[in-house]
């Protein structure tokens, strides 16, 4: 699985996707390095599935080049490209075993029983799910049903992993450790994988880059830091965690009404029962306690501001200054420096 | 608790009712086959004899009989697989204008008196020198097995996840593969279902079969035709039951693939 540094674990180029007359993914780029894992991000019917299956070769592009570890594959059927998806229900074939399920792309290749045997067992153990081998898929629960479907499209040893909502069937608890899981065994196999969420929690949490999309486009690939707090549109400022939007432009602490947008995420204001530089006094008009910390809802003359706080948390009603420490300023949808 | 009981007590007497109107008959069936004589003043017939059933086997128009429902049966439901299954399959999986027309099509010749059919067949037969071949019974019965082949197969492929064969192209495999290892085998109880019907539809076929057959060909039930007539009433009793054993042990072998293991799973996908 060792490839040159310089070449790009995937890559689309101008892809274009029309289905039933209408236009679901338009000139779409993107560069994903080699062993690099990231999430394509957006609401339902933003393109994101609709990607993902290009890439897996379910649907055939109607423009663009797909490129996986450097080799073209836009013309070839999913049979014939080094790429393996999990599904989003896993898709185990119910009539068969555990191993079973992971010989079969094995089999396929033509290898020895004794090779398909060593291998089926190696990935079952990857996935820590050797005990059920003989299981077949209704007998075992859906996390584990998923790590079979891990260790089938591990097995086939491809040049990019593709998950689709791989957390979405899971509940919230064991999501969490199978997102780890799924993290930990990437980065030790150092597989190019590409990961489709609506999740942004997830999507945050698990990938090297995340590719936030809107109506067939990418509306901005970075990091997940570089995605909260440079949002370069006003889409993904919105998208991305919580955000104080107002429409006007921010003068000397205040929103004052004018053209563009401003946008302030809830930690970078600052609450205090005194004045401090640039704040302005306004009213305290909810308190909702989160676990480990308060969100707070001031009403001031120019609007409602949302914070996050720890503590000396102020009561209902009560009046306070919001000083604010940093904003983002959108026109036409656009960040402005 | 007293409305519970007593609405199982009404149950168990409807299952009693229900029970003594479907085995009634074939017990009264059974007595006769194995009685030597069973007459109104008697109350217990007169003694347990095989006389009808050796009766049966050794008079030589019903072992022909016997033979060529036997042959007959399993070739029209091989023939029907033939044509039936794939059209099966494209009526399940592929969408093509006039698809519901040719289903609905199917179904709606099924739904006729069918004796007015095999008139017309007559006629078309004497043309074409079918009237008491072989060929012409087995077409006859071909007829009657068609909705069976056709609409459960159908639903059958029709309900395999598309992206269980996905999976399978993503594996590597080619389109045949997928088809072979993964459709067909999760469509296959459906497929059972369908040869089981079939089966019975060509086994326990009369009408088209007398019609078309006689008096040159005959198969069991069309011997019964004559049978009743001409025989003691012992003897079509036998012939009944002999009737009824490959429907009986089809079922419960087909019971057994279908309900039970791997193929029932199949169906529980989320």
């Amino acid at each position: 699985m060792k490839k040159e540094s310089d070449e790009m674990g995937l890559e689309l180029r101008g892809l274009k996707k029309i289905l039933g007359g209408r236009v679901i993914i338009d000139d779409l780029d993107l560069r994903v390095e080699q062993g690099e894992m990231i999430s394509l991000l957006g609401p339902s019917g933003c393109g994101k599935t609709t990607t993902l299956r290009m890439i897996a070769g379910f649907l055939t592009a109607d423009a663009g080049q797909i490129m996986l570890a450097g080799k073209d594959v836009t013309q070839l059927g999913p049979d014939k490209r080094p790429s393996a998806m999990v599904f989003q229900n896993y898709a185990l074939w119910p009539h068969m075993s555990a191993a079973k399920n992971v010989a079969y792309p094995l089999k396929i290749k033509g290898l020895s029983k004794v090779e398909i045997n060593e291998k089926v067992e190696a990935a079952l153990e990857l996935v820590k799910l050797l005990h059920h081998k003989d299981s077949r898929p209704g007998q075992i629960s859906g996390g584990e049903q998923q790590r079979v479907a891990l260790a089938r499209a591990l097995v086939q040893e491809p040049d990019v992993l593709l998950l689709d909502e791989p957390l979405s069937n899971l509940d919230a608890k064991l999501r969490e450790k199978v997102r780890e899981d799924i993290r930990e065994l990437q980065r030790r196999l150092g597989i190019t994988t590409v990961i489709v969420t609506h999740d942004q929690e997830e999507a945050l949490s698990i990938s090297d880059r995340v590719a936030v999309m809107n109506s067939g486009r990418i509306e901005q690939f970075s990091s997940p830091q570089d995605l909260y707090r440079h949002p370069a549109t006003e889409y993904v400022a919105t998208f991305i965690g919580s955000l104080n939007r107002f429409e006007g432009e921010l003068v000397d602490g205040q929103i004052r009404s004018g053209e563009g947008i401003v946008g302030i995420r809830p930690e970078d204001l600052v609450i205090a029962q005194n004045y401090i530089e640039g704040s302005h006094q306004g009213t305290v008009e909810l308190v909702i306690p989160r676990g480990h910390f308060y969100e707070i809802v001031v009403r001031r003359h120019d609007g409602l501001f949302r914070a996050f706080m720890n503590e000396n948390v102020p009561a209902l009603g009560e009046s306070v200054h919001v000083g604010i420490k940093k904003s983002l300023r959108y026109h036409n949808g656009k960040l402005v420096a | 608790m007293k409305r519970v009981s007593i609405g199982r007590v009404a149950i168990n007497i409807g299952i009693l009712i229900l029970a003594f109107f479907i085995l009634g008959p074939i017990v009264w069936l059974a007595v006769h086959a194995f009685a030597s004589d069973w007459k109104y003043p008697n109350l217990y017939p007169s003694g347990i004899s095989f006389h009808w059933w050796s009766k049966v086997f050794l008079d030589s128009a019903l072992a022909t009989a016997i033979r060529n429902s036997l042959i007959i049966s399993p070739i029209v439901v091989v023939i029907s697989m033939i044509i039936c299954l794939p059209a099966a399959y494209a009526a399940g999986r592929l969408n093509y204008p006039g698809r519901k027309t040719f289903m609905v099509g199917i179904f709606s010749a099924n739904s006729f008196p069918k004796i007015g059919l095999f008139a017309a067949i007559a006629t078309l037969y004497y043309a074409l020198n079918l009237m008491g071949t072989f060929l012409g019974v087995v077409i006859v019965q071909l007829l009657g097995t068609i909705i069976y082949m056709t609409w459960i197969p159908a639903a059958a492929f029709a309900a395999v996840p598309r992206n269980l064969e996905e999976a399978a192209r993503d594996a590597g495999a080619s389109k045949f593969r997928v088809f072979r290892t993964i459709t067909l085998r999760l469509a296959m109880p459906g497929i059972l279902v369908a040869i089981v019907m079939s089966f019975l539809a060509s086994f326990d076929e009369a009408q088209g079969s007398y019609l078309v057959g006689a008096p040159s060909i005959y198969t069991m039930p069309t011997e019964m035709y004559s049978l009743v007539q001409n025989y003691p009433i012992q003897v079509a009793a036998v012939f009944s039951i002999l009737l009824a054993i490959p429907s009986v042990l089809l079922l419960s072998l087909a019971r057994k693939h279908i309900m039970g293991g791997q193929l029932a799973e199949g169906f529980q996908l989320k």
